[in-house]
């Protein structure tokens, strides 16, 4: 790890002031990414900011029927939570199945969604639930606008996330299939019925997550695994490395749907 | 900078630079070796401690992010002289070989057996992702959790 | 059996400082003054070194040395070796590719030390190793074994790069044999190439005394002795007498800390080039990933003969094994000595013929991971003779069964050079086919259909020679070393007892096997036994603990010890006693007079030894003795492993379900100690099979540098055991009766998995059976084709 000043901010408007005020200056939340990072020396942050203890970013809230959970707000408490299990179970098995049970008692969604690793779980569920991602600067980013490629987001270099709503969908599944080593998505499907339509987030298989519309028109005419059946995925976009080619990634897709479809009844 | 914590019970300050890992701190400054580094991208889980109650990764975690937290390592596990029934139960059905990965093996399945006192073997598997063990095949690992959850479960009744 | 004697279930005594979090490794150790090294690695993996500049580094805060390999080459010291010289069939020598502590002139692989920082926080050094500005001239890498005997040469004075072309048994026998075969089943495979993977990384710290003239290195190995003869003699750093290394705690080795690598050796130099503090360094995982010898990675050729019946007529097979950039200590015997001797596995193939041809390439060194060619062996036929089953329509217990050497046949000599010296094969094929439930098979396969599943059952029968020692066969073979073992049992006045045995547990248990042994031996309480290892200034000279051959060798000579004792005893007892020395007899910790009711004690015994005031004439006083054991042959552990998988066709994943493993480890001591080391071994064998393999890019990049890409397997990626040890049969080779159980499980569980995937699929899959190779296989399969 290279030398860095660490700071830990008493409110979210001094880590916004913090973070505007020094162009090499990073947000440190749960660190279960960037702690990695910085020990490989793959970062090299002049300045610190640990946003993880900002009460203004923590609780889990239900909001117009739906949920809205703080960004600081750690994945073990999102699997936890009784009030995400009542109104969006799917999302709540979600954050029991990132990483191992250490990250998940550090890792936190506003880390997790601004970094936008290919292959993470939650911006699955920002997508595939059409929620709204909240930020310091007053914004209110549509899911489907916030992951703009791979590790690169919406988010201006001096914003910060401070919460994420996730409107209740009428029902709803996350399947994925892990890579045996880093149990990191090699695929992961979000799909769920919401009131907007049917809607189905693609995480793992691509350089960074998508909506596969033609799944969603196939489900919205028939909610059925034979609809599942009826779609090609184009491996032409996906993913080739060690552990999976594309087209048994395009393969997986319609696999990890089929489950989400069964699970989400 | 300047820290302070309480670790496994006794107030301990120190001066760290804010670079320095939480593992680092422990060891090298504490010298609580019992806690483990077996790799470098938080996944063998070697150095497992507990944070205000819960696990974590202390190869994970800034000294300065405990700051003014309560950390327990393996060597604050056992109490007064007599050991937790998970550092039992690891000795009577052999959970461990080299015992490199034991400390944080241990801390592991303390934070799941108090979120879980009966977990099923199946639990217990899924809970260890986080943890690598390249001697015992999990075996005995997980059969000493189990019977180590029996024990606590036992103990619990009993003071009821 | 006593309570806490020869074969009890005796929970271990080195767990208590584990489970505390005492245990003291290498790293835990820190001394004053240290200071801390970081190695500057090459990022190609094949590269000329046109310049280095040190300037930069130690123009840094805290450098206190930098040193590359012309400090290496000015200071005269030697290369590292390999201390196995295998001759090829032209009767030449093999050749060793330089193999110097830091690279001169060429790196050979990603990772290959190119130069220290010595600094004195880790942070600075890190700094200064970022900073040291290295120009090289990048060369053309080969990486695989397909293009190594045209590729461009490792070692520009080693033609095709090849080390030995090498061959084993009757060539002819074996053509003549093939020409009468009524059926030949053909194949090939890949034995995939393994990180050991122990958890803890290496580490080392060295230390020269100037005050003392005189070196210490503490270091994470399996046998300090050999440490320390390899960094005397060889690499020349300290003489041997000068020369102490500790091997504290280990955190597992599986092979890897055998070896004599360069860093271990660079850090004990480099204390003394910086005046004398000591130099510390500990490997990162990513290190240990480039680094750490690496295991198997063969590609063969094998073929098998058999008659109208399924009896096997002649087995021919052509391997070419992967050696890496460099030699590693032991790499020149893998492959051959403990892989081509076993391939007559548990079956009396009546001619065999193995050549071999073992290449240089541009990756990490190979060497020793648990089993050792053994798995590589036994991988091989056993997925052969289920082929082979399948094409004859025969059962695969069965054509097993039909070619098992008889329990009435031994000693056995195969045509491979090895003699088998007990053992009863259908004993553990019958046991585990009962406990597997092997009848009810075709209904679990019904119910997982039903469930969309693909189920499978796979056996494999292994067999290995371990205890690895006789010397004067080994040295036949062209081991430099002898291969004996050495222990010395020391009573004090109060009569406790000091072990101290030249072997070294990192995981195994020996501080409880021993007591037990010793405790019973003796007739001594258990918890009076303090097994003491690892520190070359306290143990006498030993060969280390790899091979399964601690007990067996080591154990053996402990016994002897033992034995020395006793006599000593007698005579004592017999002066005390006033009676004959033939007369007296011991047992149960006690010499008595025989017939009668006149005894003394072990500890009134070792008493009078120490307080001689009462003693026999001429008798050295005190109680230490000391023996050394060279066994006249191997030991010979053998057993059936059954193996039950479901398939998901849909996602290719292949989920163990159900792992039957029936041994044969003669005596055993402690149970509970041998199940653990199989269950250790099945994971490995297993994750062979399943999960781990390293990938190289083609320019020689390791793809899987790390737990994100390189598979290890995890809790819930496997089942739990049915391990059974049968009532073996004992061994001839050690007074005990036992034979190694260390890599068992390693050996065996590859073949079991892999035919149980080809059970379920009807394809023999590759090593590691990803879920995309199963599902690739599946949808290659004719019936898939046909259903398109």
């Amino acid at each position: 790890m290279y030398a860095f000043n660490y700071h830990r901010p008493a409110s979210l408007a001094e880590a916004a002031r913090l973070l505007a005020s020094n162009p090499e200056a990073k947000l440190l939340a749960g660190g279960q990414t960037y702690i990695p990072t910085l020990k490989q020396r793959l970062a090299r942050p002049s300045d610190v900011i640990d946003i993880g203890g900002l009460a203004e970013l923590k609780g889990i809230t239900e909001e117009a029927g739906g949920v809205t959970i703080g960004a600081a707000v750690r994945h073990a408490e999102v699997a936890g939570s009784a009030l995400v299990r009542r109104l969006i179970p799917a999302l709540a098995s979600l954050a029991e199945g990132i990483g191992d049970p250490q990250v998940r008692n550090r890792g936190t969604l506003g880390g997790s969604i601004a970094n936008n690793d290919p292959a993470a779980d939650y911006p699955a569920a920002v997508v595939g639930l059409g929620a709204t991602v909240r930020t310091s600067k007053g914004r209110a980013i549509a899911g489907d606008a916030f992951f703009t490629g791979m590790f690169e987001t919406a988010l201006e270099p001096d914003e910060i996330v401070t919460a994420v709503h996730f409107p209740k969908p009428e029902k709803a599944a996350y399947a994925k299939f892990p890579n045996p080593a880093s149990r990191y998505a090699i695929v992961g499907v979000f799909l769920a019925k919401t009131a907007s339509g049917i809607r189905v987030a693609v995480t793992g298989a691509a350089p960074c997550v998508f909506r596969a519309t033609a799944l969603e028109q196939a489900l919205a005419a028939s909610w059925s695994a034979a609809s599942i059946d009826s779609v090609t995925i184009d491996p032409s976009n996906l993913n080739s490395d060690i552990h999976a080619q594309a087209d048994y990634r395009a393969h997986l897709v319609k696999v990890m749907a089929k489950r989400a479809l069964a699970a989400a009844g | 900078m300047r820290i302070s914590m309480t670790v496994n019970g006794r107030a301990v300050s120190g001066e760290v630079e804010p670079r320095t890992l939480l593992v680092e701190f422990l060891r090298n400054q504490l010298g609580l070796t019992g806690t483990h580094v077996g790799c470098d991208t938080s996944q063998c889980g070697c150095c497992v401690v507990h944070v205000d109650g819960v696990s974590a990764k202390s190869c994970t975690m800034l000294a300065v992010q405990a700051d003014g937290c309560s950390v327990t390592t393996i060597e604050g596990l056992a109490q007064g002289g007599k050991l937790h029934p998970l550092q039992q139960a690891f000795h009577e059905h052999h959970g461990l070989q080299c015992g490199f990965c034991t400390p944080g093996m241990i801390m592991s399945a303390a934070d799941l057996l108090q979120r879980n006192p009966d977990p099923t073997e199946h639990e217990v598997r899924e809970w260890l992702e986080g943890n690598l063990c390249r001697c015992t095949g999990y075996h005995n690992i997980v059969k000493a959790i189990l019977a180590a959850a029996q024990t606590m479960r036992g103990m619990a009744k009993a003071a009821e | 059996m006593a309570e806490k004697g020869i074969g009890a279930r005796v929970p271990r005594k080195e767990d208590l400082r584990f489970i505390t979090g005492r245990g003291r490794y290498t790293d835990d150790i820190n001394q004053p003054g240290q200071a801390y090294a970081v190695f500057v690695r090459s990022p190609h993996a094949h590269a000329r070194i046109k310049r280095i500049d040190k300037a930069p580094a130690l123009a840094l805060p805290g450098v206190l040395a930098v040193l590359d390999g012309q400090d290496v080459a000015a200071d005269g010291l030697g290369n590292l070796i390999c201390g196995w010289l295998v001759k090829s069939k032209d009767g030449s020598p093999m050749k060793m590719g330089k193999h110097p502590l830091l690279a001169q002139e060429k790196v050979r692989y990603v990772g290959d030390r190119v130069a220290v920082v010595v600094a004195e926080t880790l942070a600075q050094a890190k700094d200064a190793a970022e900073a040291l500005v290295v120009e090289y001239e990048e060369l053309p890498a080969v990486v695989d074994l397909a293009g190594a005997h045209e590729g461009p040469l490792v070692h520009d004075e080693i033609p095709n790069n090849l080390c030995y072309d090498w061959e084993l048994g009757d060539k002819a026998a074996v053509d003549a044999a093939f020409a009468r075969a009524h059926h030949v089943t053909r194949t090939e495979l890949v034995n995939n190439r393994l990180v050991p993977n122990a958890m803890e990384p290496r580490a080392a710290i060295g230390h020269y005394d100037p005050g003392q003239d005189a070196f210490t290195l503490y270091l994470t190995s399996q046998n300090p002795h050999v440490h320390r003869l390899v960094i005397s003699a060889f690499v020349g750093i300290a003489p041997e007498h000068k020369l102490r290394v500790v091997a504290p705690d280990v955190g597992g080795g599986f092979g890897s800390k055998i070896f004599i690598y360069g860093e271990e050796c660079v850090v004990l130099w480099a204390s003394k080039k910086i005046g004398g503090r000591p130099v510390k360094w500990t490997a990162e995982r990513s290190e240990s990933f480039l680094t750490d010898a690496h295991g198997r990675d063969h590609v063969s050729r094998a073929e098998l003969a058999l008659d109208k019946d399924g009896n096997f007529l002649a087995l021919r097979v052509n391997t070419k094994a992967n050696l890496g950039g460099y030699m590693s200590t032991f790499s020149s015997c893998i492959p051959t000595y403990l892989y081509a001797t076993l391939l007559a596995g548990q079956y009396k193939t009546p001619a065999i013929y193995c050549d071999v041809q073992a290449y240089y390439t541009n990756t990490a060194p190979v060497d020793a991971y648990r089993g050792a060619g053994r798995p590589e062996a036994s991988f091989l036929l056993e997925t052969l003779i289920d082929q082979a089953a399948m094409e004859m329509r025969m059962d695969p217990a069965e054509i097993r069964r039909k070619n098992f050497i008889p329990k009435t046949a031994f000693p056995y000599q195969t045509p491979v050079a090895l003699v088998y010296d007990t053992g009863d094969y259908e004993a553990c094929l019958d046991e585990a086919l009962r406990l597997v439930d092997y009848a009810g098979f075709p209904a679990r396969r019904a119910q997982s259909e039903k469930n969309g599943k693909l189920r499978g059952i796979g056996i494999s029968c292994y067999i290995e020679a371990c205890g690895i020692a006789p010397s004067a066969v080994v040295g036949s073979l062209g081991a430099g070393v002898g291969l004996w073992e050495s222990a010395k049992v020391r009573f004090t006045h109060t009569g406790k007892v000091q072990v101290l045995t030249g072997t070294h547990t990192h995981g195994q248990g020996h501080e409880t096997t021993f007591s037990q042994l010793v405790a019973e031996k003796l007739g001594v309480p258990y918890e009076d036994v303090e097994v003491i290892h690892g520190d070359t200034e306290k143990t006498p000279v030993g060969m280390g603990t790899y091979g399964s051959r601690s007990l067996a060798v080591g154990g053996e000579a402990l016994v002897r010890a033992c034995d020395k004792i006793i006599a000593k005893g007698k005579k004592i007892a017999a002066h005390l006693l006033e009676a004959s020395e033939a007369d007296i007899e011991f047992r149960d910790g006690k010499f008595t007079v025989a017939g009668t009711d006149k005894s003394k004690t072990i500890g009134e015994i070792v008493f009078a030894a120490y307080v001689p005031h009462n003693y026999p004439a001429g008798l050295e006083p005190g109680m230490e003795e000391s023996a050394f054991f060279d066994p006249p042959n191997f030991t010979f552990p053998s057993g059936t492993y059954v193996c039950e998988v479901e398939v998901d066709p849909q996602t290719g994943e292949v989920d163990v379900v159900k792992f039957v493993a029936v041994d044969d480890f003669g005596n055993v001591i402690n149970p509970m100690i041998v199940e653990g080391q199989v269950h250790g071994g099945l994971v490995q064998g297993i994750g062979q099979a399943l999960l781990e393999g390293v990938r190289y890019d083609a320019g020689g990049q390791l793809l899987t540098g790390s737990y994100m890409d390189y598979c290890m397997p995890r809790a819930d990626d496997v089942p739990s055991f049915e391990v059974h040890t049968v009532r073996g049969t004992a061994c001839t080779s050690n007074s005990m009766g036992v034979k190694g159980c260390g890599e068992a499980g390693a050996i065996g569980a590859p073949a079991a998995v892999i035919n149980a995937i080809t059970n379920a699929i009807g394809v023999r899959v590759e090593m590691p059976a990803t879920p995309e190779r199963v599902w690739r296989a599946i949808q290659s399969r004719p019936m898939a084709k046909a259903a398109e």
